[in-house]
């Protein structure tokens, strides 16, 4: 199973569905994270964690742990 | 003359604030809302010969019941106060804006989107379609620059003349809008706002725990119940999901693609925007650390700096030198009994000048944080810090209260504001005080240079690891105890970059200063009169002769046995560690008194060396690092965790943990050396 944490700086995923529970899953789909978004990993901070990743024309900030429960459509796209 | 109340609502960073300001001017006023420590401001204008009350609710993504600003804006959407909405959206954002924007169509009320950042959208060559938009949103759009003042006197002529409901609601697919009016019939018995009820329908069919709670007791029947199961099941029966929540944002962010797709004209060949590039450098894997600290640097430096503390100092000086001495001089010229003098001149005077001095490195503390937060580098700074101070169970956004900490507990716990979370916010407010304070330096120049010489710095050095190791002993501690249950997400925007507005920074330091004068400043002129008082009579009421026989001696000398086991059990040090509390640097003074060394430090650090050893003079530092901090600090704490349960829990909790260390490190020294 791909989820965002798996992409690398640059690369495109699309969004197939969420594993988050509760308020995490609630504020995952009030961020825009819904099924069939492409999301871009834009860059990792300086410490490892967390990602930057940009979608619906913003960037959003969110932890790898976070990260993993967003679950990616197979197969990669490069920007 | 007509009376209208609106709410202004958008997504934070949307520039609401700066649409507020830029609405009701400096006509604000900046209470709490009940119960949290959340800013409710209002502002007032007459506009046409109507009268508009403007209630500023805190930016939101959503109407979720989670966040306390969620659920603040929710309550207040569904009372009855309100005539109108007025919806501020991001134009560069518009995607994610207009989701809170639908949400607010479902509550029926009358409403204007205000479309805001329109020149920066320009900029990038995009191009909005507003009559479309307005169109197929069904509610009137207003293309604004809240910052050039662009279509203001539209939005105003909107706001004051007469705002009507959305034309219509959104149709929703795969059955999504039909399940929603099904609903909303179900339920329409039960006697809610009519016109929200599209709101309700939705949020029951997403299965909110704190609406069905409601519906409850309002006395929702069993069989309304079950027919509200029916429609829920049916409506995911379309999707491959039956999760309802998922349908339907699902739907909803659909709908808003669609909109946007009609609307909204992207240029042929996109350009990085300005925020784009700057990430590349504010954000990149080498340069981020140090550009961080270059900038956390130039904050701690200004506040705590020679300008802040020339400007505290010179604040202290007016006070003690000039306006103390002119009213003593009045007052005895006067007549007036020397108790009355003390009172006022040492107690009052004394107390507000100490309140006072703290206000300069307030303002300019503010002042950063204000550019930080509306520029959009404090989210960056919980980004590059977040994994740092996760492993204490804090967030990134906790780094910046932690650092000034190490200036001044006061304004530290003041920083802690800027964080959403309140389970953060409240855990960063108790830890910041372990964070060793520029007052506790002269207590630990003194002990330190008179027991250990040559080791001075070490021995200091010592001391500020330790109050950031038992930080995380404490947050460890905090983790498991009070704050089990939270699992604090780290899901945040990392907004725009925008230009700070001149007028928007100067009013939120002018806001946050007369907040502190007046509620932290209150209890500060209070503790002070009642320290006075302790340190001048006896428990008789008598004027004391020494410090000895004065209420707090007595107290001193009776709490004296229970620091034996620290291994300074002299009523002096007890005393001082209580005036202390006025002000840590107190501590020196009153040892300096109490030892009879009469402020001269040579002899003071002479007589040190016979009362403590060098084991029991750090024992008694140590505690000094850890114990509850001073009264302004106090009050502050109090103040923002809204509540003397929570003011007095946390020094019990700093105090005990100050025992119970300096214990340990007493007691295991005496056996090893």
């Amino acid at each position: 199973m791909k989820t965002l944490n798996n992409l690398k700086p640059g690369e495109i995923g699309i969004v197939d569905h969420i594993t988050a529970e509760g308020a995490v899953k609630r504020h995952f789909l009030d961020m825009g994270i819904t099924k069939g978004v492409p999301v871009m990993m834009e860059r990792i901070a300086p410490f490892g964690d967390p990602v930057a990743v940009r979608l619906r024309g913003y960037s959003l900030s969110l932890r790898r742990e976070e990260a993993k429960k967003i679950v990616l459509e197979q197969g990669t796209h490069e920007k | 003359m007509k009376n209208k109340t609106l709410a202004i609502i958008g997504n934070p960073n949307s520039g609401k604030t700066t649409l507020f300001n830029r609405l009701t001017g400096s006509n604000q006023h900046v209470g709490n809302w009940p119960g949290v420590t959340v800013d409710r401001k209002t502002g007032h204008i007459c506009h046409r010969g109507t009268s508009l009350d403007i209630v500023d609710l805190p930016g939101i993504y959503s109407l979720s019941p989670y966040t306390q600003e969620e659920i603040i804006a929710r309550e207040y959407v569904l009372s009855e106060e309100l005539d109108g909405i007025l919806n501020i959206v991001d134009a560069a954002n518009i995607e994610r804006n207009l989701y809170l924007t639908l949400q607010l169509i479902a509550l029926g009320l009358p409403m204007v989107v205000a479309l805001g950042f329109m020149d920066d959208v320009r900029a990038q060559g995009i191009e909005i379609d507003c009559n479309k938009l307005s169109e197929q949103l069904g509610v009137p759009v207003i293309p604004i620059s809240a910052k050039r003042g662009e279509n203001i006197g539209q939005l105003l002529d909107t706001l004051a003349g007469e705002m009507r409901a959305p034309k219509r609601q959104p149709a929703y697919l795969h059955g999504v809008s039909a399940a929603i009016h099904r609903a909303a019939d179900l339920i329409a018995p039960l006697g809610l706002r009519c016109v929200s009820l599209p709101f309700y329908a939705a949020k029951l069919l997403e299965g909110d725990q704190a609406l069905w709670e409601q519906m409850e007791k309002l006395g929702m029947p069993q069989s309304m119940r079950g027919e509200l199961h029916a429609v829920a099941d049916a409506m995911h029966s379309h999707s491959n999901t039956t999760d309802n929540e998922m349908v339907l944002a699902d739907a909803m962010y659909d709908y808003i693609e669609e909109i946007v797709r009609a609307s909204y004209q992207k240029p042929r060949s996109p350009k990085l925007t300005i925020t784009e590039r700057i990430d590349r450098v504010a954000l990149h894997r080498v340069w981020a650390l140090p550009i961080f600290a270059f900038f956390m640097f130039l904050m701690f430096w200004s506040t705590f700096g020679p300008i802040g503390s020339a400007l505290g100092d010179g604040m202290s000086y007016l006070i003690q030198n000039l306006l103390s001495p002119a009213v003593r001089g009045a007052l005895t010229a006067a007549g007036a009994q020397s108790w009355l003098i003390g009172l006022l001149c040492d107690g009052v005077i004394g107390g507000v000048g100490g309140v006072l001095s703290f206000l300069p490195q307030i303002v300019i503390l503010f002042f950063f944080l204000s550019v930080l937060e509306d520029t959009g580098y404090l989210a960056r700074v919980a980004f590059i810090m977040d994994t740092l101070l996760r492993r204490i169970g804090l967030s990134g956004k906790s780094f910046v209260p932690m650092l000034m900490g190490f200036g001044c507990t006061t304004p530290a716990v003041m920083a802690a504001r800027t964080m959403e979370n309140d389970a953060d916010r409240r855990m960063t407010i108790m830890l910041t005080p372990f964070m060793s304070c520029g007052a506790k330096l002269p207590v630990y120049a003194l002990v330190a240079g008179a027991l250990f010489k040559q080791h001075q710095g070490l021995v200091i050095v010592s001391l500020y690891v330790l109050g950031i190791l038992v930080g995380v002993l404490a947050g460890f501690i905090l983790k498991k105890t009070v704050f089990r249950d939270v699992s604090s997400g780290f899901v945040l925007e990392l907004p725009t970059y925008r230009m700070p507005s001149f007028k928007g920074t100067v009013l939120n330091m002018w806001q946050k200063a007369k907040d502190f004068i007046t509620k932290a400043g209150t209890i500060i002129f209070l503790m002070s009169v009642v320290i006075w008082l302790m340190q001048n009579f006896t428990l008789t009421l008598d004027v004391a002769k020494s410090s000895a026989e004065s209420i707090l001696g007595v107290v001193g000398t009776a709490i004296a046995p229970i620091f034996s086991p620290l291994g300074f059990g002299h009523w002096q040090e007890s005393v001082a560690l209580l005036t202390g509390l006025v002000a840590k640097e107190a501590v020196v003074s009153t040892m300096s008194v109490l030892y009879g060394a009469a402020g001269d430090s040579a002899v003071l650090a002479g007589l040190l060396g016979t009362v403590f050893t060098p084991l029991s003079g750090y024992s008694f530092l140590v505690f000094t690092l850890l114990y509850m901090p001073c009264m302004s600090a106090f009050a502050t704490i109090k103040r923002e965790m809204g509540g003397w349960r929570w003011a007095f829990g946390a020094a019990a909790f700093q105090t005990t943990l100050a025992y119970l260390v300096a214990l340990l490190i007493y007691q295991v020294g005496s056996l090893l050396l």
